[in-house]
């Protein structure tokens, strides 16, 4: 019979597949598009920008913006991997006012300030383990618990401090969020190091198999001896942990704590993980997808605030363009469907 | 019958194509008054897909349709009732809640003053079924009728609408020898008025002792008609229909066991499982091929699932050399060395968006990393050695797995369980949906895993097949294992017969035959 190869026609039912060349070329172009096209389409808004806002390739505002996408970067790192998952955690930005209200508090108790800055990791990754644990032994939609949690940990932060903003000038870790390295913000640089290790999470890990597997299809995860709960357990709570970090940076720049802090900051972060190729049905995306898709959302702010289009503007486009992100995502998993 | 006559339905020069694939490939073929044509073909070969265009499920891409001469077009299965084509699949299309007589008026339903008119609903029933000689209470529930019966009431659903071809896809699958029987007399009495009825099965008796023409199938193309009643150099015997159907001698296709099966290796006592399933109890050998086989819900997954740790057992015991074999998840069970390959391919084993590399190496992930961090080189040797032994072209290494056949994706999630090396390897319906080279292929790897004393368990609905490669046959009905058979000597007549549990003389055994080992 025919010789076996992974070009062996099989059969027209119901398994239905198309030809191989077909469809390698169809993948390779669908390959090809989650790595590079996101780069291109930054690129084009860059080119964009340039030409129309005259101050805008200067090497002060590349590092205005550098530092004002910051935050979101790192809170949209840790959310891509939930959405990696197939899940979705709402409550990034509750976290992030929990963290960084805990990490004012540990401070200005007189905590020596490595210790507040791990504490404020810590309330992070502690919350999304709570997520983490919820969505993963009691099956609940990630969606309704990380909406619960939100707004738990949001009251969390106001009863925390009474309602009241706590100012505090001499904040020992205010450096990561005003300083600078070299001439490099060093929010920028956190954001770098929070991306290489997320990086090598998901890249040369055992855990970021798995949390592809898991995403991907977790009946045969399951199946294919995948502690899936752990798996669940582990990307809510590093979710949670980047949520502090970026709580940490946020009250180092303001100088405070600020109960207030980061509402509405899980829609920017969504926004980046998917701009930049993450499918929210999970199993599919990248990490530096995710970063490029964090600094698009921060090139559009800049640009429009340098062109001086109205900040309603602002908000009419931004929002146009997540939901034409969103429709590149469905049309490249129509194409990968239909082939 | 006779050769002038217009064929009540003609299909000429009919292609589709799936995709990149052509399911059928010019194919042309006719249906004449008073005959019974049979399909035959291996799943997949193209017949479901002809028969779907007949029935108006299927557009063709290319070719025409003429019923008695007059091209037609059927874009609906209503198109295709209303020029009298009608087809009884292999599941059946009832509404199990509804009685007899609702089921027949279904869409065509008798009104008086606008209200359901049942007393004429069910004198049309009573009516209905007597044209097809069957006697059938048109109140009852047809959902408590068994499956012969609703067949008929199909059937009879069929011929009050007034088709004149009549499309019957696997009837005897379900049904018990008696209600075969019955079933070939109404064929036969309905070829004496003149429909045409299109026969597809896989078994060659039944199809000796109806059909007026055979056509094979395979690869979907059509690869010829023989004339059943043809006499001298012409007669057919079933070696040559056999042979056209999968182009070479049967015994090249199955690879049984050569080696002798050794100690006992997995021991099931009394397994329990949730929704009625066991007890059950059979061993396995090293170096040995159980093929366990049944009815679909007959509960062969379930034991499966149970016994990797899927599922939860309620109850049993299992031991694997010896060892106490408790599992209470698939961790547990790969642990312990047992591999299994899900049924269903694409919902339990496959991650289709990843690569062929990752998905190999999935389960064995922690061989292959320290401290979490996967070696990258280690992973690669491991995986390209299996793929050799699976002949899979290694630069398909780095290819998303959705990009590759079925046959080929099979081949991974075996390639996966390669590189658990288990001592137990269950495989659950391993060969379906992939094409007959990948089936041989899997086959000489079943034989190749046993020649490793490995014990295996095959699950398998292609009763050719599992008797083929297997050396012992576990029968199940109803979440028992009713008969425990030598493969090399049983026949498909008397697995159906323990499958169904009922035998030639219509008699059904008590549950009691019960465990076997």
């Amino acid at each position: 019979m025919n010789p076996i190869t992974d070009t062996t026609p099989d059969n027209p039912l119901p398994d239905t597949k198309p030809e191989p060349a077909a469809v390698r070329r169809g993948s390779v172009i669908a390959h090809w598009w989650d790595r590079v096209g996101i780069f291109l389409v930054l690129l084009i808004l860059i080119a964009l920008m340039a030409a129309l806002a005259p101050n805008f390739l200067s090497v002060d505002n590349a590092i205005n913006v550098a530092r004002s996408v910051s935050i979101n970067a790192i809170l949209a790192a840790g959310l891509t991997v939930v959405i990696l998952t197939a899940g979705i955690d709402l409550s990034v930005g509750s976290i992030l006012a929990v963290a960084g209200v805990g990490s004012v508090l540990l401070a200005v108790d007189g905590v020596p300030t490595p210790l507040a800055l791990l504490g404020g990791i810590l309330i992070g990754a502690v919350a999304g383990a709570l997520n983490g644990a919820f969505v993963a032994w009691l099956a609940l939609p990630a969606f309704i618990v990380t909406l619960g949690s939100m707004t738990y940990l949001r009251g969390l932060a106001y009863s925390l401090l009474d309602g009241q903003p706590l100012v505090a000038s001499d904040l020992g870790f205010r450096g990561i969020g005003n300083g600078s390295v070299a001439g490099i913000p060093q929010p920028v640089v956190v954001m770098v190091v929070v991306y290489a290790i997320f990086w090598f999470l998901l890249e040369r890990t055992r855990f970021g198999r798995h949390v592809y597997a898991v995403g991907g299809n977790m009946e045969a995860a399951r199946l294919a001896g995948i502690n899936v709960k752990r798996v669940l357990l582990s990307a809510y709570m590093l979710a949670g942990a980047a949520a502090g970090v970026a709580g940490l940076i946020f009250s180092a720049r303001v100088l405070s704590a600020q109960p207030t802090a980061g509402q509405g900051y899980e829609l920017d972060a969504i926004a980046a993980v998917v701009l930049g190729g993450t499918s929210l049905a999970g199993g599919r995306g990248r990490i530096l997808g995710t970063l490029v898709g964090a600094v698009i959302i921060g090139v559009l702010s800049n640009g429009l605030i340098l062109l001086d289009v109205p900040f309603f503007y602002q908000l009419i486009i931004k929002g146009v363009v997540i939901i034409i992100a969103i429709a590149l995502d469905s049309l490249k998993r129509f194409s990968r469907a239909g082939t | 019958m006779s050769e002038s006559t217009t064929p009540l339905l003609e299909v000429e020069g009919i292609s589709k194509r799936f995709g990149a694939t052509l399911a059928l490939s010019d194919v042309s073929f006719d249906v004449r008054a008073g005959e019974v044509h049979a399909l035959m073909g291996e799943n997949g070969a193209g017949k479901s897909t002809l028969m779907k265009i007949i029935s108006g499920n299927y557009q063709p891409d290319t070719g025409s349709i003429r019923i008695s001469g007059s091209p037609v077009t059927m874009a609906s299965p209503r198109d295709a009732m209303v020029v009298g084509v009608a087809i009884i699949h292999q599941e059946l299309n009832t509404i199990p809640e509804m009685t007899v007589a609702e089921n027949l008026a279904t869409g065509n339903e008798p009104l008086r003053f606008g209200m359901l008119d049942r007393r004429t609903m069910v004198a049309q029933a009573r009516e209905k079924l007597a044209r097809v000689g069957a006697d059938i209470d048109p109140n009852r529930p047809i959902g408590r009728l068994s499956v012969g019966m609703q067949q008929m009431v199909e059937i009879a659903r069929a011929v009050a609408e007034n088709a004149t071809v009549l499309v019957l896809d696997e009837p005897t699958a379900a049904l018990s020898r008696t209600e075969s029987q019955q079933l070939f007399e109404l064929i036969r009495s309905m070829r004496s008025r003149g429909m045409g009825l299109v026969y597809i099965s896989h078994r060659m008796e039944e199809v000796w002792e109806l059909a007026d023409r055979v056509t094979v199938f395979r690869d979907g193309q059509l690869i010829g008609t023989r004339d059943m009643r043809a006499s001298g150099p012409e007669q057919v015997g079933p070696g040559d229909i056999v042979k056209m159907m999968v182009g070479r001698d049967i015994d090249d296709l199955y690879v049984r066991n050569a080696h002798q099966s050794g100690e006992v290796r997995l021991t099931v006592r009394d397994l329990t499982g949730p929704g009625d399933i066991g007890p059950v109890s059979f061993d396995v050998r090293g170096g040995q091929v159980v093929g366990m086989v049944g009815l679909i819900g007959a509960g062969r997954t379930e034991v499966a699932r149970l016994i990797y740790g899927a599922d939860r057992r309620t109850g049993g015991a299992v031991t694997l050399d010896g060892q106490p074999l408790e599992v209470r998840n698939p961790i547990d069970g790969i642990k312990a060395g047992v591999g299994l390959l899900p049924e269903s391919r694409k919902d339990q084993a496959l991650f289709l968006d990843l690569s062929v590399k990752d998905n190999i190496g999935m389960s064995t992930l922690p061989d292959h990393s320290s401290a979490g961090v996967v070696r990258n080189g280690s992973l690669l040797t491991a995986v390209r050695g299996v793929m050799d032994q699976l002949k899979v072209r290694s630069n398909a290494l780095k290819l998303e797995s959705r990009a590759l056949s079925g046959g080929n994706q099979q081949k991974l999630v075996l390639g996966r369980l390669l590189l658990q090396k288990p001592k137990l390897l269950i495989l659950d319906e391993p060969t379906r949906g992939v094409d007959i080279g990948a089936k041989s292929e899997i086959y000489r790897l079943i034989n190749e895993i046993a020649g490793t004393g490995a014990a295996v368990l095959v699950i398998s609905s292609d009763l050719p097949e599992a008797l083929g490669i297997s050396d012992e046959l576990l029968v199940m009905r109803n979440g028992r294992i009713v008969a425990t058979l030598d493969a090399r000597t049983a026949d498909e007549e008397s697995v159906m017969q323990h499958a169904t549990g009922v035998y030639d003389d219509g008699a059904t055994t008590n549950e009691t035959a019960g465990t076997a080992r």
